[in-house]
């Protein structure tokens, strides 16, 4: 056929996977570096009184570093995101810190590391960042941990100057400041946002060896905003609207059409997460918020909303995420991000000290309504318990589980299967393999949402695998 | 005392919209908030986005001979002399041909060529961020040459073409109709 170009993707495809393979590699070495001492064996997070080396950034690298009561000037000796401050004998013995010197925004512990990592992409302004779900706690994914995908960097945008238009078939074109926005009633609800990549270097054979690395692109924030029908009723649609093209600012210029129905349903145009204003690297200062679709519709940086008869077929919508089966056709606008969930502890690369009681824990959502049930497997899933929840299931949104577990010392292998309210349930790889077809990740790419095992052996050790 | 100032909470604002004239809360008559403002026809000129019908698809034209030369300067770096790809650290620019018939195959080749559906997309899609390093730089005539460029070298229009907005939606992509709706959710997979 043609002079081998199959060959050219393939190494392509690998090169990338092997890339990031030698990326974790590198962050887990770092990580075992760093231990404080034996007993931990990885299985915890750990706090470093000792070991700074490798958090020694140039000056200015850090958050604050600015800011009165910051340490000396010189070397700031604090992961990203904290302060260092030199740690008294005795806290008990001495004053602190006085009120407000950290200039008035406060900043995480020196001793915690967590970082994310980026997807060693060719090109580092068009790549990924994934979430230490290892050792995120509780349901919300902390805003410096929220994972990214960007298309063209991430741009510095001043929002006074910022405006979103509304236009194309509609009663009257419109734009709105975020100030005009804020004045709109609002809106606030907890989603989880899923890249529909997530996952995509599992398909064939277990390939990155931490839950970072194969579940890391699913957050959870609480998203502020203003839903798009109250912007619609302001302006008014015309009858032959039923798309919108959703528009931002960046590099990119990143475009995604989006049927109207959903845009009426659920869209909100959000300015703000966690609490606070949306960070620059989640869209700043706006971003459409689609409950439950693959994150690359939550369109960031939004500038332009244009009312349409008919999808505009962009480069995102056409040649990038769309699902190319065996049979060679591909299935286009597959915007939900169905059911999934994932066992965080014990996860890959961890190791149990050895037998006794532990508390299994992870996440699990639906694109399509509240998780039902999620249930846990010791034994590669031939027998099934159901697992507690930690939180109360909300729509879209993920749920913390956890399952009592007398480990007794054997291998033994972790799954984790979620049942949303839809009475969807989790597939296993083959069944997912069954539809989509073997061409996965050159083909079939996105929506892996396949139950993960975590292979546990006699020595405590943690692994990933497929069973 | 209007009753804007003695009512609190949404049923009472409800209430205080319908009894005001329609203009009493903004410059517009649409909207029960009239919040924002008109956006003007010059405001709304530089966006666009181009359907695969072609509509707003801009004026001008451009043919595969200056395409060439846009392409040499402007993207064989990233896309490679033969547009074949570079996958060198810090550049990873896709390989834009080649790959027809590989699509059913477990190792497919998607290019613009093998699996772009529109040729719209690719005018949209140079135009909005292409170069990389300086989107939005490309000239319309420009923009039209380096797709013409493209598309001849993948064997889809002949090098003497010239592409406009009349011509660019009339050319078949290999991979025209190589899509579906998603059929989800998948019944087998239910309880």
């Amino acid at each position: 056929m043609e002079n081998t170009p199959t060959l050219v993707l393939n190494d392509n495809v690998r090169r990338l996977i092997d890339a990031i393979v030698i990326a974790e590699q590198r962050h887990l070495a770092e990580r075992r570096s760093e231990e404080a001492c034996a007993c931990t064996e990885g299985m915890f997070p750990r706090n470093l009184p000792t070991s700074r080396r490798s958090f020694v950034f140039a000056a200015g690298s850090t958050a604050g570093a600015v800011l009165a009561g910051a340490a000396s000037a010189g070397e700031q000796k604090a992961p990203p995101g904290a302060q260092f401050y030199e740690v008294p004998a005795d806290p008990t013995k001495e004053l602190g810190r006085p009120v407000g010197a950290d200039g008035g925004y406060g900043s995480r512990s020196q001793f915690e590391t967590e970082v994310r990592w980026r997807f060693p992409t060719a090109n580092e302004y068009t790549s990924w960042s994934m979430s230490p779900l290892d050792k995120i706690v509780g349901n919300l994914t902390p805003s410096g941990l929220h994972f990214e995908r960007h298309h063209g960097g991430i741009p510095t945008i001043d929002p006074s100057r910022h405006m979103v238009f509304v236009h194309g078939m509609v009663q009257e074109a419109k734009k709105f400041s975020i100030a005009d926005l804020k004045r709109f009633p609002s809106t606030t609800r907890k989603y989880f946002i899923e890249c529909s990549g997530n996952g995509l270097t599992e398909w064939v054979k277990p390939t990155l060896k931490s839950v970072q690395g194969t579940h890391g692109l699913i957050s959870t924030s609480e998203w502020t905003g203003v839903p798009f029908a109250t912007i619609a009723r302001e302006i008014g649609l015309k009858e032959s609207a039923a798309w919108v093209l959703a528009e931002g600012a960046d590099a990119a210029v990143m475009t995604r059409s989006i049927p109207l129905e959903k845009m009426l349903k659920d869209a909100i145009l959000a300015y703000g997460q966690n609490g606070e204003a949306i960070r620059p690297e989640q869209g700043y200062p706006l971003r459409l918020i689609l409950p439950g679709w693959e994150g690359n519709t939550h369109i960031k940086w939004l500038r332009r909303l244009e009312l349409s008869d008919k999808p505009f077929m962009t480069r995102e919508e056409t040649s990038k995420y769309t699902d190319l089966m065996a049979n060679g056709k591909a299935r286009q606008f597959t915007f939900e991000m169905e059911a999934k969930s994932v066992i965080t502890f014990p996860s890959g690369e961890m190791k149990l000290p050895g037998p006794g009681f532990y508390n299994i824990t992870g996440l699990a959502w639906s694109g399509r309504g509240r998780v039902q049930s999620v249930d846990v497997s010791t034994d590669a899933g031939k027998t099934w318990y159901p697992a507690r929840f930690d939180t109360v299931p909300e729509p879209i949104s993920t749920v913390r589980f956890s399952f009592p577990w007398l480990w007794d010392g054997k291998a033994a292998t972790l799954q984790s299967r979620c049942t949303d309210e839809t009475g969807y349930v989790q597939p296993t790889l083959a069944q997912l393999i069954a539809i989509r077809g073997a061409n996965g990740p050159f083909g079939s790419i996105y929506h892996l949402n396949a139950i993960q095992s975590w292979a546990v052996s006699a020595d405590g050790s943690v692994s990933n695998v497929h069973a | 005392m209007s009753m804007r100032e003695i009512c609190r909470g949404a049923a009472c604002l409800a209430l205080a919209l319908a009894a005001l004239p329609p203009h009493a809360l903004g410059q517009t008559p649409q909207g029960p908030y009239g919040f924002g403002s008109a956006a003007s026809q010059e405001e709304l000129a530089d966006f666009f986005a181009i359907p695969a019908d072609g509509r707003r698809l801009p004026s001008g034209s451009g043919d595969a001979a200056r395409g060439a030369k846009v392409y040499a300067d402007q993207c064989a770096a990233c896309h490679g002399a033969q547009l074949e790809g570079n996958p060198a650290k810090g550049i990873g620019g896709d390989k834009l041909i080649g790959g027809r018939g590989t699509l059913a195959s477990s190792t497919p080749v998607k290019t613009v060529e093998s699996y772009w559906p529109y040729a719209t997309t690719l005018f949209d899609y140079i135009k909005r961020a292409m170069p990389f390093n300086a989107p939005g730089s490309l000239s319309d005539e420009d923009v039209y040459s380096v797709v013409a460029y493209i598309l001849s070298k993948a064997e889809m229009i002949k090098a003497t073409d010239r592409m406009n907005a009349t011509m660019l939606p009339k050319v078949i992509m290999p991979n025209r109709d190589g899509f579906e709706g998603d059929p989800r959710p998948e019944l087998q997979l239910y309880r």
